[in-house]
């Protein structure tokens, strides 16, 4: 676990995802903060592919040796991916967090919704 | 994360803690270390070399006097007879009912003269219990907890860490004596809550900072909390607010070792009945294994009856671990229990303890 980072690239969520998107799709994940919170994951179990998230609503939990954690969707949408090899490798989700420790790959229902999301700044400020 | 820590006592290594990267939550009324590093890292740790835990908010009562052997006997449900002058001992405090106030730590520091370790959360009540039962009797008993720090060293590595540093041999197994180690004197004790070998020091609160320096210098990794409670899973022993407290007694516990009625501690005849009625005890706790993914926590419920009062993710096991009391007719090690984890079914199967051992 590397120091405290919130790439500029991201758009956030307040209850600790992040977001990247591309287009009307998008690549979810944890941030470094939640990850910091959970410590070493232990398990990750995702959701199906062709799964309908709905923004705000917990879609998956990956769980540390101290707690499991329920993770939020950031935006809505079908899940198109799953990050497979976490699953095998949750410690991944620690070690890089907005690389491979990404959750899932979704296409985008309403990508209206990103402007809802903070950017990194405004999430960090939220930190404190 | 959001407790008020306002009112949280620090032990004499907050300042250390801070230094070392500790992350601080509120635990029984204290501010202690939950991690450093990490709570796997610092697990297989302790595992594979050797941790330095500060466990300076459990509590001590000194029993002293001329019948303080009778005393600390009304008390405590093992046979304090059978503790040397040197010699340590598991014990718990129960009430009439012979249900569970605390388990203990007995040191028979001299003829006399007993220290006894509590948990922190039980400290007050304990030394208070202990006050005002047998007063009749010639002895004294004092809350010393703000006497003494105390440090555990544990590993396969802490106590030739500790002998390196020590003026003297250090006591075996369940055995105590006075030393000095890295110039403080201080109480070592052959004991800890890991599994694996290694002692646990009482000093000075004033001496604990640099005792602490000293050890981490020569080896020792600080391990918090976290780790302490997967380790003590792992080692299948009991945590007082989980798999003990005022609703269960020790035959339920898997504690009658523990247990001599024949003393007539208070508690015994409550006791002696549970364990004479072939019909009881209803429920028993023993540790289970979940095979595969998923991991069970404290409150969980049994299927058909019982709930998980420990569960972690065990890092040696790589797999979710815990304590759960069941029917007795589930009690039986290869029983597959279905825990409800979170509304999912995850399939455990009862284990004998311990659910690690060395040769594994």
């Amino acid at each position: 676990m590397a120091d405290p980072n919130y790439p500029d690239d991201l758009k956030y969520h307040a209850e600790h995802d992040w977001a990247r998107i591309e287009g009307d799709e998008a690549t979810f994940g944890v941030t470094w903060y939640a990850q910091d919170t959970l410590g070493e994951v232990v398990f990750f179990t995702p959701p199906t592919v062709g799964a309908a998230l709905t923004k705000d609503e917990h879609y998956t939990e990956v769980e540390s040796v101290k707690a499991v954690s329920d993770v939020v969707a950031p935006l809505s949408g079908e899940v198109i991916a799953v990050n497979d090899e976490l699953s095998d490798n949750p410690q991944l989700l620690n070690d890089d967090p907005y690389g491979k420790g990404w959750l899932v790959r979704v296409r985008l229902s309403d990508p209206g919704e990103v402007d809802s999301l903070m950017d990194s700044a405004a999430y960090v400020s939220t930190l404190s | 994360m959001a407790e008020a820590t306002t009112d949280l006592k620090r032990t004499p290594l907050y300042v250390e803690h801070l230094a070392a990267g500790a992350r601080l939550v509120p635990f029984a009324g204290w501010e202690m270390p939950i991690q450093y590093t990490g709570i796997r890292d610092e697990h297989l740790a302790v595992r594979t070399d050797v941790g330095i835990f500060d466990v300076s908010h459990m509590g001590q009562v000194v029993v002293s006097g001329r019948q303080a052997l009778h005393r600390l006997q009304h008390l405590v449900s093992s046979d304090v007879r059978r503790i040397p002058e040197g010699g340590a001992q598991y014990s718990l405090l129960c009430n009439e009912a012979g249900h569970v106030l605390d388990d203990l730590f007995l040191y028979r520091l001299g003829e006399t003269c007993f220290l006894v370790i509590t948990n922190a959360g039980n400290h007050p009540r304990d030394a208070a219990w202990m006050r005002s039962h047998g007063e009749d009797l010639d002895a004294d008993v004092s809350d010393c907890q703000a006497n003494f720090a105390m440090l555990a060293v544990q590993g396969p590595n802490a106590r030739g860490l500790v002998q390196r540093l020590a003026d003297g041999k250090l006591p075996p197994r369940l055995h105590c004596c006075e030393r000095t180690v890295a110039g403080v004197p201080l109480l070592v004790c052959g004991t800890g809550y890991t599994g694996e070998d290694g002692v646990e020091l009482l000093c000075d609160p004033d001496q604990a900072g640099p005792l602490w320096a000293a050890l981490v210098q020569a080896g020792a990794r600080p391990v918090g909390l976290g780790a302490r409670d997967t380790l003590r899973m792992e080692a299948c022993f009991h945590l007082y607010g989980n798999d003990l407290d005022e609703q269960h007694d020790p035959i339920s516990a898997g504690l009658g070792w523990a247990c001599a009625e024949q003393t007539g501690f208070i508690g015994a005849d409550a006791i002696s009945k549970v364990r004479s009625d072939p019909a009881l005890p209803e429920l028993k706790l023993v540790p289970f294994v979940i095979e595969g993914p998923g991991i069970a926590r404290q409150g969980n419920p049994i299927v058909g009856g019982g709930v998980v009062t420990s569960g972690t993710y065990s890092p040696s096991l790589e797999r979710g671990i815990g304590l759960a009391y069941v029917s007795a007719a589930r009690a039986l090690p290869g029983t597959t229990l279905q825990i409800d984890v979170r509304g999912t079914i995850r399939e455990a199967v009862v284990k004998t303890k311990p659910l690690y051992r060395k040769d594994q």
